[in-house]
């Protein structure tokens, strides 16, 4: 049976494309090394736009106003420019209410593109550009240990990584919060505090890594001006050992942050990138595995849901729950020894 | 007797991908046997024809019965015992397609725009209408912005208001103007036959896929849903198509007639009705991932309601916004925080596929099922003709038979707790059989009703569905304790079992499957049991046996539960054990 993944991997190889939402300029060479927050591209487009009725302003039928309108389709226009006008007797000049740029012109209609920003396009990795792709973006190859989430705020960040509890089931509390972590990315446990995580946005934190979450404090982790990313999953759950593992490894090491809300469709998720000296490239993670004994696996869902353990024997056909269902499961055998009966659908792949 | 014509079905449910095998039996058409695969239409896949195939593989494995030839191409028509006549597939996997609604009044036309709207995989992120105070350029960039994957536009009747009409088509048309080609929406024109030259000129250059239907709303009084339902169906192949791979692939196999689940399930409910000539509607329930589905069919008028907001997958998170956990949680038989229900839901939301291994999941689980299909029954209803027959209002019309699909459902450990959730959520008025679609036909049924009529209604007749109970709920209003009805179940040999039923009972009369008996009612206190309030009774109605047999459900309408939280955990273990546990 197929098998969902998740990437908890102590060395790795990606590659990500990284594309402008419109086409633009690429500013990152081939080879280039980039962090995270680096610009690679830019594009420029106006957020807002402006729909002027010259028929109507004017007072005259569309094919006359046409006729009046003295811009083109892609003119940068100033505020107070003249953009039509009808001479005679009642003279009535029409001026561009603010700065932008015509997009089209029609049936005495100027549509204008305003409030012109620049987008910029961040690496989101930290990593070398293997690729450009031209007007769009570029690919980067990242080396080192990856984590992916199950939530993210969408925010991006880095720093030095510093865990403030001593188990993976720790809670964080606002006595964990102290002007040493100012900078960090912290790592904890779970939270049901909103004032811990408040009080890191006060100091300011570059960033949080949590197991779990309690759902309630959702509203104010959208909010907050750090990126978080939740490992395991929401309600009191420690952290699976073998992120926490990996993590608390890491400590003092630089990582990057990516806060991607989990797009299941997509497959974009939060993740946790730290980079790490390689000599030979490591493998690209798996992506398509079905179920096998001796897998590292993760229990998703009560009563065990977040555990770490090995797939000791796939069950033939239907096993009996305790909950009454008849399902396709596997044997597990846990970190803590025991095994286990879970269904296939409780669990993920770690690799 | 029927020409020898085997169909094969692919539903691509967003967890599972089934496929069903129906071939000609001793001159009928039978349903074989199913196959099923996960669904490969999200990531790492996201290409729908991996799950096909492997669910086709599985339907190979149990029958013995090749399909898939070198290469995996369908093997089509049957050769040498090889292979299948014809092929159906419908689809319900992937997020709900993000929607713009453009009409012109509020009560009109963009009501039955959003109607249209519900009718499939749906979730309306924006609505333009005539009365909407924003300046053009502010609903341009609000359509900019949202990028939705389809408008609807609508609005004006035949040869009435054109410039309005107008007006919205060119901010639809300047929106798209301004996306990149690669996320210029789909477009389903279904508003004044005047224009639709005028919309093929200027839309068709700027969208993905222009589709001009007849007007859903010819006239101020009139609404006509069923053309544009269609044209949608196509359109949302073509959305999918944009979203995952394989659907090109399947699409083609299915000879282009690839179709929403839902779609088809409203399908089959609209045939049912028109077949048996009920004078009560027919209700089709699917509670799934994806959406939570209902389609209620009242002498031929289909009302098809699909709400991915209340499906039990990945939506779950954002089910607090329809619903209270205080109503999820008086569903529960113990005492639970609130909090571990909101930590399910978003758990549950993460990992969609996941199953309740412990009872105690297993009861939120319920709960959450019994409330969605109840809001989603809810929502529908607002959508049912005035004119249908129903005991007082806000109670749920009557409906003969019941047909419920959704795992949650069908995949309950026990008949009994698959009726509770049903009766729960639904809470039927009158007599009314609930049927189980256990190995979720009724798309397939659905997509083949089109090319083949009698398949769906043989396979029907040959006890593929599971009768689950044949129930009996009288509404009156009456004390609880008070007696509201005497029956009498006469069986064929003659024996009869006679019951008093007292209101707030929960009470079984055993008639097995396979049996069958005459059911003799006496209403008493004006109970109404679908022949209005004062009728003396029915004598003699013929019923057939079914899984449960005659469960007569008292316990009043709507259903109250007792405030007092051990109460209440009482009453509900009180009535899983009426029905088996």
């Amino acid at each position: 049976m197929l098998a969902p993944v998740v990437h908890i991997l102590p060395l790795t190889t990606l590659r990500r494309e990284r594309l402008l939402p419109v086409a633009g300029r690429v500013t990152a060479r081939v080879d280039q090394k980039v962090a995270p927050l680096d610009v690679v591209a830019e594009a420029h487009f106006g957020q807002d736009h402006l729909l002027i009725d010259v028929a109507r302003t004017l007072g005259i039928g569309s094919a006359a106003a046409q006729g009046l309108i003295q811009l083109k389709a892609g003119e940068t226009v100033a505020k107070g420019q003249i953009i039509a006008q009808r001479i005679g007797l009642l003279p009535h000049i029409l001026r561009a209410p603010s700065n932008g740029r015509v997009i089209l012109i029609g049936s005495g209609r100027i549509l204008m593109e305003t409030g012109e920003e620049t987008f910029e396009l961040r690496a989101g990795l930290p990593g070398k550009v293997t690729r450009l792709i031209p007007d769009r973006g570029v690919e980067i190859t990242f080396n080192g240990a990856l984590i992916q989430g199950v939530w993210g705020n969408g925010q991006m960040g880095l720093g030095m990584l510093l865990s403030v509890v001593s188990a993976p089931e720790e809670l964080l509390s606002i006595n964990h919060v102290d002007v040493s972590l100012r900078g960090s990315i912290l790592l904890a446990g779970h939270c049901n505090d909103s004032a811990a995580l408040q009080a890191a946005g006060d100091l300011p934190v570059r960033g949080m890594i949590l197991g779990s979450l309690s759902p309630a404090l959702l509203p104010l982790a959208n909010q907050l001006n750090y990126p978080l990313v939740v490992v395991d999953g929401f309600g009191l759950k420690p952290m699976d050992s073998t992120a926490y593992k990996l993590l608390t490894t890491n400590a003092k090491r630089e990582v990057t942050l990516n806060a991607e809300p989990f797009d299941q469709q997509t497959g974009l998720r939060p993740e946790i990138l730290i980079p790490l000296p390689v000599t030979q490239e490591p493998p690209l993670p798996r992506e398509v595995v079905s179920f096998a004994p001796d897998q590292l696996v993760r229990l998703t869902r009560a009563p065990h849901a977040g555990a770490v353990g090995t797939l000791a024997c796939l069950l033939p056909g239907l096993t009996s729950l305790p909950s009454g269902l008849r399902v396709a499961a596997a044997e597990v055998k846990l970190d803590s020894g025991e095994q286990i009966v879970i269904p296939l659908a409780n669990l993920e792949v770690l690799g | 007797m029927v020409d020898a014509h085997s169909l094969l079905a692919v539903d691509v449910g967003t967890i599972t991908t089934r496929a069903a095998l129906f071939d000609v039996v001793e001159g009928h058409y039978r349903f074989i046997a199913f196959g099923h695969a996960p669904t490969t239409a999200a990531a790492p896949y996201r290409d729908i024809s991996e799950g096909v195939h492997k669910a086709i593989e599985n339907l190979q494995v149990i029958t013995g019965r090749k399909f898939l030839g070198e290469g995996q191409y369908l093997i089509m028509p049957t050769s040498e015992g090889v292979g299948v006549d014809t092929f159906a597939a419908t689809l319900s996997a992937g997020p709900a397609i993000k929607t713009a609604v453009v009409a012109l009044l509020d009560d009109v036309s963009l009501e039955s725009t959003k109607r249209l709207a519900r009718s499939t995989y749906t979730r309306v992120v924006e609505t333009i209408g005539l009365n909407d105070a924003r300046k053009p350029e502010e609903q341009i960039d609000s359509l900019v912005r949202l990028c939705p994957d389809l408008v609807l536009i609508a609005g004006g009747t035949d040869g009435g208001a054109s410039g309005s009409v107008q007006h919205l088509m060119e901010i639809v048309g300047l929106a798209c103007y301004l996306l990149p080609a690669e996320k210029r929406p789909a477009i389903l024109y279904a508003g004044n036959q005047s224009l639709v030259d005028e919309v093929r000129k200027s839309l068709d250059p700027l969208t993905s896929s222009l589709s001009v239907s007849s007007n859903l709303r010819p006239g101020i009084d009139t609404e006509d849903l069923q053309p544009s339902q269609h044209d949608l169906n196509n359109l949302f192949t073509q959305v999918r198509r944009g979203q995952m791979g394989g659907v090109d692939e399947i699409n083609a196999w299915s000879g282009n007639t690839l179709m929403p689940t839902a779609s088809a399930e409203g399908r089959i409910i609209r045939f049912l009705s028109q077949v048996y000539d009920s004078s009560k509607g027919i209700l089709g329930v699917d509670l799934g991932a994806s959406a939570a589905t209902i389609a209620a069919a009242f002498s031929g008028e289909l009302t098809l309601g699909v709400y991915p907001q209340l499906g039990l997958g990945e939506g779950l998170s954002d089910l607090l916004r329809y619903t209270s956990l205080e109503d999820i949680l008086r569903w529960i038989p113990f005492e639970i925080p609130a909090d571990a229900v909101r930590d399910y839901l978003y758990q549950k939301s993460i990992y969609p596929a996941s199953l309740p291994a412990t009872p105690e999941d297993l009861s939120i689980e319920q709960a959450v099922a019994r409330q969605s299909l109840h809001v989603a029954l809810e929502l529908a209803g607002k959508d049912f003709p005035r004119k249908v027959g129903r005991a007082a209002v806000g109670l749920t019309p009557y409906f003969e038979p019941i047909l419920a699909a959704g795992s949650v459902v069908t995949r309950a450990p026990t008949l009994g707790q698959a009726l509770l959730i049903l009766l729960d959520a639904i809470q039927p008025v009158g007599i009314t059989t609930v049927i189980l679609d256990q190995n979720n036909l009724l798309p397939a049924l659905g997509a083949a009703a089109s090319r083949n009529s009698l398949l769906p209604i043989q396979v029907l007749e040959s006890g593929a569905f599971l009768g689950l109970a044949t129930v009996v709920a009288p509404f009156v209003n009456a004390h609880l304790g008070t007696p509201i009805l005497q029956a009498r179940l006469v069986y064929p040999n003659g024996n009869d079992s006679r019951i008093e039923v007292k209101q707030g009972a929960l009470e079984v009369m055993p008639l097995p499957a396979g049996q069958s008996g005459r059911l003799f009612l006496q209403p008493l206190d004006h109970a109404d049991l679908g022949f209005g309030p004062d009728h003396k009774g029915a004598d003699g109605i013929p019923v057939n046996g079914t899984a449960l047999g005659l469960v007569i459900d008292a316990r009043g309408r709507p259903l109250q539960l007792p405030k007092d939280a051990n109460r209440r955990c009482e009453i509900i273990k009180k009535w899983a054990w009426a029905l088996g546990g």
